[in-house]
């Protein structure tokens, strides 16, 4: 499988790729690591006419620890999550939700930025910024804007980027209480979950429980008034629309969120 | 355009279309064809190659995220035809394949894995072979090739 024609331009810059970007016009995709966008791209699904390889921004990799916040580069990749010291010290659940990511190689080119940008609903790393309370920055032609990630997630594939403007940032303010988990359910190894949950403190957030990811704000009501991982548990499906596919009916996603939200509510309490 | 790959140590340029993928580039344009097509979609691993050192899965990178990088593949890890390297000995000794096809995505994720991780558990080696299928489910032969390669790199 070969991806329909399209013109490569490389920036070097952030600048240069909001250019490019303005330039190609509407049907413009900006390229980090390539291994969302690639696949629908052989599957024909998208039809770029010009990708902009964003993958050489070096600035864009970096990952900071300032006052309140981490700062993480766009196209920080899952394998650097995954072995940044800096994130295993100061936030848990990001490195590990991102060590478990598809497989080696897949960690070796996939970014966060490209894996928001996405919002596949069965991707693990949006679930785990809602979690984090993190805020997106973005850079368009009319400048950069901060988004919060409860704002960014409008539905499938679908986010608040406007055409032509690119993710840059991701920032995460320090937790303020240290218990945290990420589980998420497969069938087989490399598969996308088929439901994830993502705790940080009183934060709890589901991987493919609907078109977006979305808060358990049921589980959230329940811890904040006292109940038990269990009882609080016991609302993980409230307010969510998962799919019935191949790998089950509705039923058992919302089965399956109930008894992943309280393992991962035991684990995260454990932590803490 | 013009895609310039350092493949296995020597420059192999070439005027491609931009949709060229690495994996077509190495086999097509450089005429390397130990690298295999599998599955086509990021999953089965036949394609591993090592990009800067390090594993990626050739039909889903471009040969444009390849321009001015270097690629290895199995047929660069020994200096010549009469020799092997660790890890393809190892596959050999410890009956490591079947039909062999997976076999070259195989080595290249386990060259890489041992990289990173000189001495794996082999709970350690199936994690980090999660991305490569076998068909002929040849794994316990596989894992323990690379574990066997792991202690012979390691010095006594």
């Amino acid at each position: 499988m070969i991806p329909a024609p399209f013109t490569y331009r490389r920036a070097s810059s952030v600048d240069e790729a909001v250019d490019l970007a303005a330039q190609a016009g509407e049907d413009a995709k900006f390229l980090a690591g390539g291994h969302s966008l690639m696949p629908l791209m052989k599957l024909r699904l998208a039809v770029p006419e010009t990708v902009v390889d964003i993958g050489r921004i070096g600035e864009l990799s970096q990952i900071g620890e300032g006052h309140g916040h981490f700062t993480i580069g766009a196209l920080a990749t899952h394998d650097l999550l995954a072995r940044s010291g800096v994130l295993a010290a100061g936030l848990p659940l990001l490195a590990n939700a991102a060590g478990q990511i598809g497989d080696p190689q897949v960690r070796h080119c996939g970014t966060i930025g490209g894996s928001l940008a996405h919002a596949d609903p069965a991707a693990d790393l949006p679930a785990v910024i809602m979690a984090l309370d993190a805020t997106l920055v973005a850079r368009g032609p009319s400048g950069t804007r901060e988004i919060a990630a409860g704002d960014f997630f409008l539905g499938l594939f679908e986010t608040a980027l406007q055409p032509g403007e690119l993710l840059t940032e991701i920032r995460i303010p320090k937790p303020k209480s240290a218990g945290w988990s990420f589980q998420k359910f497969t069938k087989r190894a490399i598969d996308w979950a088929i439901v994830g949950v993502a705790v940080q403190g009183p934060n709890v957030a589901l991987v493919n429980m609907g078109s977006t990811p979305i808060r358990a704000s049921g589980v959230e009501q329940a811890l904040a008034s006292g109940s038990g991982p269990r009882e609080a548990a016991a609302r993980a499906a409230e307010g969510t629309s998962p799919a019935d596919d191949l790998n089950g009916p509705r039923q058992y996603r919302e089965h399956l969120a109930r008894v992943l939200v309280a393992r991962a509510l035991e684990e995260s309490s454990a932590r803490t | 355009m013009k895609v310039t790959v350092t493949v296995n140590g020597s420059e192999v340029a070439a005027e491609v279309a931009d949709r060229t993928l690495l994996v077509h580039f190495l086999r097509d344009v450089a005429g390397l064809t130990a690298t295999n097509v599998g599955c086509d979609t990021s999953s089965c691993g036949a394609c591993t190659v090592l990009l800067d050192g390090r594993s990626v899965k050739s039909c889903t990178v471009l040969a444009a995220q390849a321009d001015g990088r270097a690629v290895t593949t199995v047929e660069g890890l020994s200096g010549g035809a009469d020799e092997l390297h660790p890890v393809q000995r190892a596959f050999r000794a410890e009956h490591g394949l079947q039909c062999g096809f997976c076999t070259p995505g195989m080595v290249m994720a386990s060259v890489s894995l041992l990289a990173e991780n000189p001495s794996p558990t082999e709970d350690e080696v199936r994690s980090a072979l999660e991305g490569n299928l076998c068909r002929c489910t040849g794994y316990h032969n596989i894992v323990r090739a690379v574990l066997a390669a792991a202690s012979e790199r390691r010095p006594r």
